[in-house]
């Protein structure tokens, strides 16, 4: 990516970004513009550079925001009529941190309603389009985030995945996405959707720029004790892979899989023994009661983190409330969109008393033995390798009718995210009708870099 | 297992949810598909096995019970209440 300097200017680096964001404003990246305030900023970088000074490591580097993540410029929304108009009063720690380097927020990035979707079309500011085709969805929940990188907007956009979020629209505008190792990234500052699965991440065109961001915003914090260790500390060219094997998960190239998915899927396989790695053939059981997992765990977390938006303290309150108790249940049967009242109202149920048992408990039971047949799989090879969805982006209303078959676009995506698993999405070629397909790398805990060291083995075959 | 309509309005009622009339019948469709596919974990055998909550290597992070400055101003918070008065957020009468 440019980085602004003595020949380049922060600003031209700032207004071109502006300008692609209005010469495709119908694909509705944006739920809002930093305008005044990003170009404010691209100039006190130059006059930085004008004076000698040293400028951090993405000076002038504009990028897109999933417009979860918390910043004192402008107002969050969660793309949600409940936190409609929210003046946030603090920054998300990888918010702040890429600030200090430098980078330059150009705009809040459209998404499904607390990230609950996977087509983006659950906003309440309506639905993003797909970079390769508008009458398809852009995916999601981090839709806006991975059309602005596709239509190169910006270089870079973060963006935030509980079950595929990032790593769906990224494969589906042929983008890299990168879903990082549980804890990898501060939590602090982002609206919480499912706490035991929330990674942040970002989109980027290339293994090096999502390694650079990454290393940026990854590190312990104080402010979400959840934070690893700071691990994210290589360049990616001293990487070597221990084994050089890959997993390639049977599994996922069955019934139910797109046949131009699974092309694609096995001409990486190709291209990875291109680059010198061993790709055998693996079975993975499991799998199949992964997103029944998921679908117990995460509604389960998204009822209770969702029971703080009450119209009381921030957020939405009806007008229509003539006492305490009908603040509480009227403002968030209207300020919640119809997906968000499903997932708490599953939540609930997963988590009533004689229901616990056998859906709560019992998903958590089986994500033990999800994460042990990972780890048996890790003995022998680097990373694991499927597609990231079982088909490329789909017509827009094509499943909006239907909850249930859109959870069904995470059934490959939610396995990794049950085990605290890095994941990385990888463009892998494109269908006959010029729609984009993602492949993903998933590692153990912990080995994003070697993820990314890998997917660029493949790329400088290419 | 089959949703019913009044578990709809009993689970609504557990969220705080005023859900209309008119949103109970879906509900209960799309509510009934969910825990129909979610009910697939029965065939999996979890005997002896032991949950996992939280998947990363740590157990409680212990810190110093210490006051510190936090970036948000008092009245940033105030200003974010729908309604607030006196350095108070106001809501309707609760009896």
């Amino acid at each position: 990516m440019k980085i602004a300097d003595k020949d380049t200017k922060a600003v031209d680096l700032v207004r071109a970004a502006l300008e692609k964001a209005h010469e495709f404003e119908d694909y509705h990246c944006f739920i809002s513009m930093n305008e005044a305030r990003a170009l404010e900023k691209a100039r006190e970088i130059d006059e930085k550079i004008a004076r000698g000074e040293k400028v951090g490591k993405l000076a002038g580097v504009p990028f897109a925001l999933k417009d979860n993540y918390l910043s004192r410029e402008g107002v969050t929304t969660a793309a949600a009529k409940m936190l409609d108009n929210f003046p946030s009063p603090i920054t998300a720690t990888a918010v702040a941190k890429l600030e200090e380097e430098g980078a330059i927020m150009i705009g809040r990035a459209n998404m499904d309603a607390y990230a609950h979707g996977s087509s983006t079309e659950n906003s309440y500011f309506g639905p993003t389009l797909n970079a390769a085709d508008r009458e398809r969805v852009a995916g999601g929940s981090s839709g806006g985030s991975a059309v602005a990188v596709a239509l190169k907007i910006v270089p870079f956009a973060l963006g935030s995945d509980t079950g595929g979020s990032i790593r769906q629209p990224a494969s589906f505008n042929g983008v890299y996405g990168i879903k990082p190792t549980y804890g990898a990234v501060s939590r602090y500052g982002v609206v919480a959707m499912a706490s035991s699965t929330d990674t942040m991440g970002c989109f980027a065109t290339t293994a090096e720029d999502v390694d650079l961001v990454m290393k940026i915003i990854a590190g312990r914090d104080e402010k979400d004790s959840t934070t690893l260790d700071d691990y994210w500390t290589q360049e990616l060219g001293e990487i070597e892979a221990p084994k050089k094997k890959i997993g390639l998960i049977r599994d996922c190239l069955g019934e139910g899989t797109d046949k131009e998915v699974i092309k694609a899927t096995r001409d990486y396989a190709q291209k990875l023994e291109a680059a010198g790695y061993e790709v055998e053939d693996i079975e993975m059981p499991i799998l199949k009661y992964g997103l029944a997992i998921y679908y117990i765990v995460q509604p389960a977390e998204v009822a209770s983190n969702l029971s703080r938006y009450d119209g009381v303290r921030y957020g939405f309150r009806s007008n229509d409330a003539n006492d305490l108790a009908e603040v509480y249940s009227k403002s968030r049967d209207e300020g919640f969109m119809a997906e968000n009242k499903r997932r708490i109202l599953i939540g609930n149920f997963v988590l009533s008393s004689g229901f616990f048992d056998a859906y709560y408990l019992k998903a958590q039971k089986a994500r033990t033995l999800l994460i042990l047949a990972y780890n048996e799989q890790f003995v022998k090879y680097d990373a694991l390798l499927c597609p990231v969805a079982p088909s490329p982006a789909f017509k827009l209303g094509e499943k909006t009718g239907d909850p249930l078959k859109m959870y069904l676009e995470d059934v490959m995506s939610v396995p990794p995210s049950m085990a605290g698993l890095p994941a990385l999405a990888v463009p892998a070629g494109k269908t006959e009708a010029n729609l984009p397909i993602g492949v993903q790398l998933i590692g153990q805990r912990r080995s994003d870099q070697l993820l990314l060291k890998i997917a660029k083995d493949v790329e400088e075959i290419q | 297992m089959a949703i019913t309509s009044d578990d709809v309005r009993h689970l609504a009622e557990l969220s705080n949810l005023s859900v209309t009339e008119e949103e109970i019948e879906p509900l209960k469709k799309d509510l009934g598909a969910i825990v129909e596919y979610i009910s697939q974990l029965d065939e999996l055998n979890t005997e002896g096995v032991e949950p996992t909550y939280q998947c990363f290597e740590m157990e409680n992070v212990w810190r110093e019970d210490e006051i510190t400055e936090f970036e948000a101003k008092r009245k940033d918070l105030l200003n974010l209440a729908p309604e607030s008065t006196d350095n108070q957020i106001k809501v309707p009468k609760v009896l």
